[in-house]
């Protein structure tokens, strides 16, 4: 954790297909935002986009990281990975539209509501993403935004 | 409704947080799909699910969810209780299916969540 100009770091790392530890790193940024007196109605909209995005990055890439980080108004939250991926993202953005395996699907996940989830969760939100070199979710929520 | 009845009402088993059985829920939503208990569950909600895995107490713990049955006889494992224990959630373990133990809380006044995540009165 760093902390430079008022504002708080936080990186971890997510491996691919690690799912009995996969939701750790949500875990932590949840507490970590209770711990600095969020509100609970932004703690809440940060959990579940930062685990929807840690799931993804376990299920579907190579493996990659989620960097948090907290302004004295803001939360951005950019989860990015080492690829492959997405072949059509407009696509993956549709709700009910996954690639997951029936394995993923086992785990309760795969449904094709990640993607819709986060961004619902997000005041302002972008995904960047290249075949062959990876993904890169940008998410921003506002410390003042409603209760979703 | 209390903790207390619900695990009467589906003659569960506690498995973990027999201290916490007096804790109110307002609804309930059963389901096994964890992108959609992110997306529905809005306030005190025991998750009713078919699913025992770490995933179902990572998912309870992103949205305050404290109480969880697992139904059609499901037994989480060991780390999941230890889990669910670390994080002060209930789990009980019921054979009703899905579909009868809702329909049991149902008719007892338990209502559901809507697609908005507001309690529904009917």
């Amino acid at each position: 954790m760093t902390n430079k100009s008022n504002a708080i770091n936080l990186e971890f790392n997510v491996m691919k297909d690690d799912f009995s530890r996969a939701g750790e790193a949500s875990s932590k940024i949840k507490k970590i935002l209770t711990q600095l007196g969020i509100v609970s109605s932004v703690t809440r909209r940060v959990a579940i986009a930062t685990y929807e995005a840690e799931m993804n990055i376990a299920i579907h890439s190579l493996g990659g990281k989620i960097e948090v980080t907290i302004n004295p108004n803001e939360i951005i939250i950019i989860a990015v990975d080492n690829g492959p991926g997405i072949e059509d993202v407009k696509l993956a953005m549709q709700e009910g539209y996954s690639t997951a395996t029936n394995k993923i699907r086992e785990l309760g996940f795969g449904a094709g509501m990640g993607l819709p989830n986060m961004k619902k969760c997000s005041d302002e939100f972008d995904i960047v993403s290249k075949k062959g070199k990876g993904t890169k979710v940008f998410m921003r929520i506002s410390l003042d935004s409603k209760p979703v | 409704m209390k903790l207390a009845t619900v695990k009467e009402i589906l003659n569960a088993e506690v498995v973990t947080g027999e201290q916490y059985l007096n804790n109110e829920v307002k609804s309930a939503f059963g389901c096994d799909l964890m992108s959609d208990v992110l997306a529905f569950i809005k306030e005190e909600t025991v998750l009713l699910t078919g699913l025992a895995n770490p995933q179902v107490i990572r998912t309870a713990e992103m949205i305050d969810v404290y109480a969880i049955v697992f139904v059609r006889g499901k037994r989480p494992s060991r780390q999941i209780v230890e889990m669910a224990e670390q994080r002060n959630i209930t789990l009980m373990t019921t054979d009703y299916i899905l579909y009868t133990a809702c329909g049991k809380l149902y008719e007892k006044g338990l209502r559901g969540v809507n697609v908005k995540g507001d309690v529904v009165d009917d």
